[in-house]
């Protein structure tokens, strides 16, 4: 099937405006004889729930959580980027279309990006009518911080938990359509498999997770939100339960997987402390706004570090490298993620690694107590000299910015970071690949969408800071329930979709046929054991340097692994109860799979751009080089069976309004 | 350090329960509790005996889905803190722990230490939110400046996470902090005082309706609870409460 | 009428109900304590309050339905809760966040309700029986030396100390907690903490203090 991404024709910045007036409508009598399913509750799940629900659809709403407000959206710390030039830095539409399109690396599409831009207003106003309560001035009015990448302060926050209050919102105004009966939720509850009938979407089977039940639900169209597949690394700052399967199900009914190999890497996490580590944490972007980051100068100076004789403390400015600033003086420690994680990377393998396993670099906020300090003691009228009286007043500033984020951290590590310096190195975070779709956000199988982080649309190779949320926000609430009318005003008299028809019945009767295999396997080793393995893999051949040499042993080894997970897994309990184990298991073997279609991409991508660095690609610097000419495309990968034997389409991306350049933040 | 631990075992919602005592050895005192429990889970698979099922999600003290009674307190010893973050340093080698699950009426037993909170989404559900239509067509974001005070103080109980500490710590199963944190964010807000009387009746009315107990202000809730939400808004919420009924 | 039925309302009921037995006791502490001073003043005082027609038909009887109220809806409230947790802990470790008062209102509350029970055993009934059953003739210089008699007994005087400790605790939670649930947290509620400290101490050991005064002076 041939890629058509529906751009519409004419001057970008009227596309949007011009595709809403021109699309099909559906009546609101008539949307009350439609019903859409919606899988994921996170912002885009949750918003796109909710304004389909206003809209007057029926919508059922799917989510493995006990409830939707814990869908990882959740944990969004820094914020959610508009382009409302509250500050007035000369902040516009175009300036955020532009970042956004440049710190991607020139892999993502100019219409969409736009869109994208233009909605991002909105959300903010939205937000605000909903009762989020965003950060503010002494005046009243909306606060703004500057996040990685960008010239501008058009970052809106609350404390370091802006997704939550985000997710809050949205949950709330699907709280709303519940009571009003528009929206059926249904918590605890696993989509399995994809029904298609007559090539279009109808349906899904979920899991009961509380009892095991399969069951069946029908619908006109079925949006898949259930996020990114961090969770291949095992180790990522995904939540436990974040996973592929829904979208990796839809991919196996027909639906193109879209550069699987595009993963963000986030460098500031905290580091790996042991064998026992289940999952890495973030700590927000924004701490680089007031954080220097550096490690020591000396490799003596390490090795002291590491055995606990020397004090980070105690080294002297001339004895640090702050080679964020030493490398890229514009944009110093505030350069885009993907470069900053590099640029860690490299430290580390170099052999400048502080803490025992070698892999951590230093966060430093001294510098920044100090200026605040004096500026709070020269706003007070107090001494600016007095050291103690400074760092106190310095504290107090850094405190109320980043308070919740010192704590969280100082409970994980026990170490002070008001008094030493953080340790954090990269951690998986983000996947901009994902499914395939077109403008109207709709896959390659008709009557089915992926919205969110699910899709693949907007970030290209690489994801600027808080711009997530926006992204999940603006297709959930503004795009989506506009483009998905133009597909259902053709459903107006289908009636509702029949659960018993064979498709139904073929549907369940696999995924109850895998279930089943899973609990009888006796096998011997656990779910955890295979997905650590599969980590372990993709961390150290698909990670944050790839090479072709490894990407090919990649592909054979997780190939072996997923023969030996469906030999020798063992699953414990039955299929009729609760049964967490099981869960797991039909998730990791997803993650099996797409494991290996992922290294394919990566490999069949030989430049490097954005996240995805090829050592065959670089300048003699070490920087990223990417490669125009041939590779200014999405890869949109087609299930023929097994993840080796998928089809490459490629969807050339044209470029009208920026130019392409080489991406330097020097 | 090694461990010996009491968790409470319970097949399903209808079985009875009973606590099972484990051995673990070789704990880190790096390991977050939750680590400490995969690492059980992984010894009882082996061992042919079904893991401990307990909920969990995020690993970072957000989603509020992590649900422990660890010792007699909800989310354990420490303080500001939920079960995820909560780390085996704060435990001495030889310790016995107890595990239960967060207990309540409106919280019943799923399976082992998992507990079914949706109560605590039906209240929400019942007037937790505001009424606007969600097409974007509203006013300027900062077309309403907000005092920064009242926009810190509606942060402060929308930071609430929905975990249930507070009904798990009361004595009387009292869900009265986390209903307060909702009715208080909103009520603390311009967008949301419109609507204030209607929400703070019908959440009340549900909460009780899910059978919570009544709050006796013993503030063992602001104590244990892992964001530190404050009774202010409990009283906030009577005031709130009082005022609407009066009005009717 | 949702008010009373909602479980804010009944605890501002109790609230009200208990500052409202607040105001009563101390009165009741100011009438005990001119005891000490003036035995004319006390009984003079007595005698009104035994004879005053407003008293005895108004205010007698709103007391009366104060403490009956009060005490009811404590139970009332107490089983409720009990049913809110119907699996209890195996191990719960209340002490950790929140004092053993503010956990323990219904014991202090029943100790408080048993003197109660001997308190109207030693003075009311007898009072009613005087003046309205066997109708005696007035005699207002007679309430001191009742009073006094009371008091020469030890096992009461020690049943009475104890009491009034069970009160200084029940009032210690109670007072500036009925603050709280008639919606009052700011910036006074330190202040009102500070004078539910002195007063929970204050009120009840005056009251221990004149029992001890007068079980001394008698012999």
């Amino acid at each position: 099937m041939a890629l058509d991404s529906k751009i519409p024709k004419g001057p970008i910045a009227d596309k949007w405006t011009k595709h809403k007036s021109n699309i099909n409508l559906v009546s609101p009598a008539n949307k009350r004889l439609i019903d859409v399913i919606v899988v994921g509750t996170g912002l885009a799940g949750a918003s796109a729930s909710a304004t389909l629900a206003e809209l007057g659809y029926n919508v059922k709403t799917f989510c493995f959580q006990d409830s939707p407000r814990r869908a990882h959206s959740i944990a969004a710390q820094g914020g959610i980027n508009a382009a409302k030039n509250y500050q007035g830095d000369g902040d516009s539409t175009y300036r955020l279309f532009y970042d956004t399109i440049k710190g991607g690396d020139y892999r993502s599409r100019e219409a969409n990006v736009h869109r994208l831009a233009e909605v991002s207003t909105n959300i903010i106003d939205q937000c605000v009518a909903q009762g989020v309560p965003f950060a503010r001035d002494y005046g009243g009015l909306l606060d703004n911080r500057s996040f990685g990448g960008v010239l501008v302060s058009r970052t809106f926050y609350a404390k370091g938990q802006t997704g939550q209050q985000l997710l809050l919102g949205a949950y709330s105004a699907m709280n709303r359509q519940i009571g009003r009966g528009k929206i059926k939720m249904y918590n605890r509850h696993e989509m399995m498999e994809l029904v298609v009938v007559d090539g279009k979407a109808r349906g899904i089977i979920a899991r009961n997770l509380v009892n095991g039940k399969l069951e069946r639900h029908s619908a006109h169209a079925v949006v898949i939100a259930s996020g990114g597949y961090g969770n291949v690394f095992f180790l990522s700052t995904n939540a436990m339960g974040s996973n592929v399967s829904a979208a990796w199900k839809i991919h196996k009914k027909g639906a193109h997987f879209a550069n699987p190999c595009f993963t963000q890497i986030h460098p500031t996490c905290i580091p790996v402390s042991g064998d026992h580590q289940s999952k890495l944490t973030l700590m927000s972007e924004s701490l680089r706004n007031d954080g220097r980051i550096w490690v020591p100068k000396n490799l003596e100076d390490v090795k002291a570090i590491r055995e606990g004789k020397l004090k980070p403390t105690e080294l002297s400015e001339e004895q640090r490298d702050y080679y964020l600033e030493r490398r890229y003086p514009a944009f110093g420690n505030l350069v885009p993620r993907d470069v900053a994680s590099r640029a860690a990377k490299e430290r580390c393998d170099e052999g400048y690694g502080v803490n025992k396993t070698g892999e951590a670099v230093y966060l430093d906020f001294a510098a920044s107590i100090i200026r605040y300090g004096k500026e709070q003691a020269h706003v007070k009228g107090l001494d600016e000299n007095d050291a103690v009286l400074v760092k106190k007043l310095g504290q107090d500033v850094i405190r109320a910015k980043y308070g919740n984020l010192f704590q969280m951290y100082e409970k994980i590590v026990d170490q002070n970071p008001y008094e030493t310096p953080m340790m954090i190195y990269p951690a998986v975070h983000y996947t901009m690949g994902g499914v395939w779709v077109d403008y109207n956000l709709m896959t390659s199988i008709p009557g089915c969408y992926a919205i969110g982080e699910a899709n693949f649309s907007d970030h290209g190779a690489n994801r600027l800071g808080a711009s997530a949320l926006m992204q999940g926000l603006a297709d959930g609430y503004f795009v989506l329930p506009y483009t998905i009318g133009d597909y259902l005003a053709d459903d107006i008299r289908t009636g509702t979709i029949d659960t018993n028809l064979p498709e139904f019945e073929k549907a369940e009767a696999a995924v109850k046929a895998q279930m089943d295999a899973f609990v009888n396997n006796n096998g011997t080793h656990t779910v955890d054991y295979y997905h650590r393995k599969l980590g372990k893999i993709m961390w150290d051949k698909c990670g944050m340097s790839r090479n072709s040499k490894g990407l090919n042993e990649a592909i054979v080894e997780i190939k072996a692994l997923r023969e030996d997970f469906y030999k020798n897994v063992k699953v414990p309990g039955t299929t009729s109860e609760f049964n967490p184990e099981l869960a797991k298991a039909a998730r990791v073997a997803d993650f099996l799979e797409l494991g290996e279609l992922f290294a394919k991409d990566a490999l069949e991508r030989n430049e490097s751009c954005g996240g995805h660095f090829r050592e065959e690609s670089q300048t003699p610097e070490g920087e990223a080089l990417r490669d125009d000419k041939n590779f200014t495309f999405v890869s949109a990968w087609e299930y023929q069976g097994e993840p080796a034997k998928a089809k490459l389409h490629k969807e050339q991306l044209n470029y009208e309004e920026i130019e392409v350049k080489t991406r330097s933040y020097k | 350090m090694n461990l010996t631990l009491k968790v409470w075992r319970q097949a399903n919602a209808d079985a009875k329960g009973n606590l099972e005592t484990y051995q673990i050895k070789e704990v880190s005192p790096d390991m977050s509790f939750l680590e400490m429990m995969d690492v059980l889970n992984e010894e009882l698979i082996e061992k042919g005996i079904d893991p401990v099922a307990f909920d969990h999600d995020c690993r970072e003290g957000i989603c509020g889905m992590c649900s422990m009674f660890i010792n007699g307190e909800a989310h354990g010893p420490d303080r500001l803190v939920t079960t995820c973050q909560l780390h085996m340093r704060k435990f001495k080698d030889g310790d016995t722990i107890t595990i239960e699950p967060f207990r309540a009426k409106a919280f019943p037993v799923i399976k082992d230490l998992t507990v079914d909170r949706s109560s605590f989404d039906r209240i929400q559900q019942a007037g937790g939110f505001v009424s606007v239509n969600t097409s974007g067509n509203t006013q300027d974001a900062n077309a309403i400046p907000i005092e920064k005070h009242n926009a810190d103080k509606a942060f402060d109980a929308a930071a609430c996470i929905g975990c249930g500490a507070c009904v798990a710590t009361c004595k009387n199963a009292s869900a009265m902090l986390f209903v307060s944190a909702k009715v208080s964010q909103y009520a603390l807000l311009p967008q949301g005082r419109v609507e204030a009387t209607d929400r703070v009746l019908n959440m009340v009315n549900q909460m009780d309706e899910e059978g919570f107990g009544n709050c006796t202000n013993t503030g063992a809730c602001e104590v244990e609870c892992p964001k530190g939400i404050s009774l202010e808004n409990i009283a906030r919420m009577n005031r709130e409460y009082l005022y609407a009924s009066l009005k009717g | 009428m949702t008010l009373i039925a909602s479980s804010i309302g009944r605890k501002l009921a109790m609230a009200l109900s208990g500052l409202f037995l607040v105001v009563f006791l101390t009165q009741h502490f100011f009438i005990n304590l001119t005891s000490v001073f003036s035995e004319s003043l006390f009984n003079e005082i007595s005698h009104f309050m035994g004879n005053n027609p407003l008293v005895q038909m108004i205010l007698q009887p709103i007391l009366i339905l104060g403490v009956l109220f009060h005490f009811t809806m404590g139970f009332v409230l107490e089983l409720q809760n009990a049913k809110s947790r119907v699996v209890k802990y195996k191990s719960y470790k209340g002490s950790a966040n929140a004092p053993w008062v503010s956990r323990n209102m219904i014991l202090s509350g029943i100790v408080i309700l048993s003197f109660l029970g001997l308190h109207l055993y030693d003075f009311w009934f007898p009072e009613m029986n005087y003046k309205y059953i066997e109708s005696l003739p007035l005699d207002p210089d007679r309430y001191f030396g009742e009073l006094v008699h009371k008091f020469e007994s030890q096992v009461r005087v020690i049943l009475y100390v104890l009491s009034f400790v069970f009160l200084a605790l029940h009032l210690y939670h109670g007072f500036a907690s009925s603050f709280q649930t008639m919606g009052l947290n700011n910036k006074y509620s330190k202040a009102i903490k500070s004078f539910t400290v002195a007063f929970s101490f204050l009120i009840p050991a005056g009251f221990i203090a004149i029992a001890l005064f007068h079980h001394i002076t008698t012999f």
